[in-house]
């Protein structure tokens, strides 16, 4: 899992049918500074997640798991909103 | 799979029930020509390996169907000790 | 399974149902000599581990799941499955 910033929304009407119904947002990992770490990625939101949230996201088969196991194809699901930048402790 | 050289071993007393007995170990990919990469991965032994040998290494959800790792929580594992690795001379 | 440094842990109190009652902690990758790579990285706890330890973290969702939540099936992708006591490493041929 990985921390992350939503930087964006995605509209796409032509899509799978599972994908039908779910948000797709554009994510930027972060580090444990919150400074980007690695490249956007569009994650399927699990969470109820919106623009400027602080969240966190699982890849993998396992991002299917929310939804009707293995029904939707996704790599990168949003599983949590972190409550504030002030809530990811270090040390 | 890959193939990777072991660079070293790991201690951990507490640790989930189903990884007691098991032998951890860190190896490193290696490309063809016999050269270290840069990353690593810690694997689980199953076949006794011995210090600085070349083996073959599974990762994944497919390194629990290794022998005896049935329902182990582990993403790699060392599944064989390598002999010889023959490449293909490229065509003229 | 990779080497990492736990560093803190994430409040999140909206998530998904399954990780109730887990602790997700922060942590940063390091190298098998123990230098950080600057890479970080959220694990579920399942072994008790600290801010300050070394430990060794799975990455695949089965393991990951059963691990930290008991069940398989759970998006989880990452679990802190063991706190490492020492590090070996060989000395080069």
């Amino acid at each position: 899992m990985q921390l992350a910033r939503v930087i964006g929304t995605v509209v796409a009407t032509m899509k799978n049918d599972s994908l039908q119904n779910r948000k797709l947002l554009v994510v930027q990992s972060l580090n444990k500074d919150l400074a980007p770490q690695g490249k956007p990625l569009v994650a399927v939101d699990a969470a109820g997640a919106g623009v400027g949230e602080l969240v966190f996201w699982c890849r993998g088969k396992e991002a299917s798991f929310p939804f009707k196991r293995e029904d939707t194809p996704t790599d990168c699901t949003i599983i949590g909103i972190v409550d504030s930048d002030s809530h990811v402790c270090c040390g | 799979m890959i193939i990777a050289r072991i660079i070293g071993t790991v201690v951990a007393s507490q640790k989930d029930e189903r990884l007691e007995g098991k032998k951890l170990l860190i190896v490193r990919p290696i490309n063809l020509d016999g050269s270290d990469t840069s990353g690593y991965v810690v694997a689980v032994d199953t076949v006794g390996a011995g210090f600085h040998e070349r083996v073959l290494v599974v990762a994944g959800s497919s390194a629990r169907l290794a022998q005896n790792m049935k329902d182990t929580p582990i993403d790699a594992a060392v599944v064989g000790v390598i002999d010889t690795v023959d490449i293909m001379a490229p065509e003229k | 399974m990779i080497l990492a440094k736990v560093l803190g842990n994430v409040v999140a109190t909206q998530k998904n149902h399954r990780y109730d009652n887990a602790r997700v902690m922060l942590c940063e990758s390091i190298s098998p000599e123990g230098e950080a790579t600057g890479y970080t990285v959220l694990a579920l706890d399942a072994v008790d581990a600290g801010v300050g330890d070394t430990v060794l973290i799975v990455q695949e969702g089965w393991s990951a799941s059963t691990t930290a939540t008991g069940k398989a099936g759970a998006a989880i992708d990452s679990a802190i499955i063991g706190v490492v006591d020492r590090i070996d490493l060989l000395e080069d041929e």
